[in-house]
């Protein structure tokens, strides 16, 4: 039995034979992740900072398209971006596709986190920081943003981290990240030591993750 | 313009379309209303397991929610439904579907449930204790109740991360919403059927958002 379990999960020899491809996977989940929260959070921050403004019509449509992108799963989105859009003539690749709807869905959370988080600093800094002859960008720049992001770093960190796994969901569209090389490793061999080695890579890379976001979770304790 | 109706809103394909969507739409429905009980009562044991005083209890519970909040959703579903085969173990779509949904969510609303035990102050236990009721008693009828109600927000947010994580069961050939959609797609040559599984999703859940909004604006305004 465990004979029969060692050779079907962790047969050695398919292990070495594929793990250069579960290597060059997990450097593409890397990628991909970085840039899904680089982008994400970035635009998630602009958004939510435009926001602020209160031009009704700019603002109703940020709510629209936040609200669409927290209503569609992810693997819809990537699927829309990658199947549908080439029939009207967008065409982009797999890992753009997958880039692009999970950078929209991180956008979408954090906009709403950060705004959350610039309801949360009172009127009164507000009043404060113009009556001392701050213009709004500044007053937002330099007392409200600083406040707010403060506060909203814990919901923001377990949010990203989620979205950040939907990387997997690229294996779907054949992007060459890790679930992609172990699955097709897997089908190649039709021995699932891949997917276990698919499974060690992620957990090597996500682990530190989840601990990095409970660290920031006492470390930022809300109040309640 | 043209194109784009052509291409994205096609009645014509809709029509053909719309019995599969709809099949794949009562799936979505069955597997939500298997995934999410069993999510929620898989999450209620987990939290309960910590308060418990053995550290062993504690260590092991820590480990099996960090195990498994650090996994893709859909690299368990794939290990389960394409690797448990091999001993022998085979669940069927729906079965690996149901397993992996309770390992991963079960986890999540472990979390969220610790989070509301703890949130209710030593008080209640003692006051409770004092009138009678059993320490079982004491979690079913005082502290559980309160704790859910301080965490419903989380609890309807990750439910709503729940309903859209279905769409992965597509990918283990469920033929859920998404799956329909798809091969309705490579049936029709025409991106019709996914942009209306898209709509029917955002038609389901676009109530939840609204309402978690509320919620979440309502949360940290009282921070």
């Amino acid at each position: 039995m465990l004979d029969r379990l060692v050779d079907t999960f962790f047969n050695w020899q398919v292990m070495s034979e594929y793990l250069p491809k579960i290597v060059e996977g997990f450097v593409i989940t890397i990628q991909l992740a970085l840039a899904v929260v680089v982008s994400g959070i970035a635009c998630g921050l602009v958004l939510a900072m435009v926001r602020s403004f209160r031009m009704r019509p700019v603002n109703f449509l940020i709510i629209g398209v936040v609200d669409v992108l927290r209503a569609l799963p992810p693997l819809v989105i990537i699927i829309m971006f990658y199947f549908a859009l080439p029939t009207v003539g967008i065409k982009m690749s797999a890992f753009v596709a997958t880039w692009l709807a999970l950078s929209l869905v991180l956008a979408a959370f954090s906009e709403e986190i950060f705004w959350a988080g610039i309801l949360a600093v009172p009127k009164g800094q507000w009043e404060a920081a113009r009556s001392t002859g701050l213009t709004f960008l500044q007053t937002l720049r330099f007392v409200v943003m600083p406040q707010a992001v403060r506060i909203t770093i814990p919901p923001l960190t377990n949010r990203t981290i989620a979205i950040t796994k939907g990387t997997a969901l690229g294996a779907v569209v054949a992007v060459g990240e890790i679930l992609y090389q172990a699955q097709t490793a897997y089908s190649f061999s039709y021995n699932p030591s891949p997917l276990t080695m698919g499974a060690i890579a992620y957990l090597i890379l996500f682990i530190p993750v989840v601990y990095f976001g409970r660290w920031v979770e006492t470390r930022f304790a809300w109040k309640r | 313009m043209d194109l784009l109706i052509s291409s994205f809103f096609n009645l014509d394909i809709l029509e053909q379309a719309w019995p599969f969507l709809l099949a794949g739409f009562w799936m979505t429905i069955k597997l939500t209303l298997v995934v999410v009980p069993l999510g929620v009562a898989g999450g209620l044991a987990v939290a309960l397991l910590t308060t418990m005083r053995s550290r062993i209890v504690k260590w092991l519970v820590v480990i099996y929610v960090d195990f498994f909040r650090a996994f893709p959703p859909l690299v368990l579903l794939m290990f389960i439904a394409f690797g448990l085969p091999f001993l022998k173990i085979d669940l069927g779509a729906f079965g690996a579907v149901a397993v992996a949904f309770l390992l991963n969510t079960s986890s999540y609303y472990g979390e969220i449930f610790r989070a509301g035990i703890e949130s209710i102050p030593r008080g209640q236990y003692e006051a409770a204790r004092s009138t009678g009721l059993s320490a079982v008693q004491t979690m079913a009828y005082v502290v559980i109740p309160q704790a859910t109600k301080n965490v419903i927000p989380d609890l309807i947010s990750n439910t709503l991360e729940v309903v859209k994580l279905t769409s992965i069961a597509s990918v283990v050939a469920l033929p859920e919403l998404l799956f329909a959609a798809r091969q309705a797609q490579s049936v029709t040559y025409n991106a019709t059927p996914i942009i209306a599984a898209g709509i029917i999703y955002l038609v389901c859940l676009w109530p939840l958002v609204r309402l978690l909004s509320r919620f979440e604006h309502r949360q940290i305004a009282l921070h």
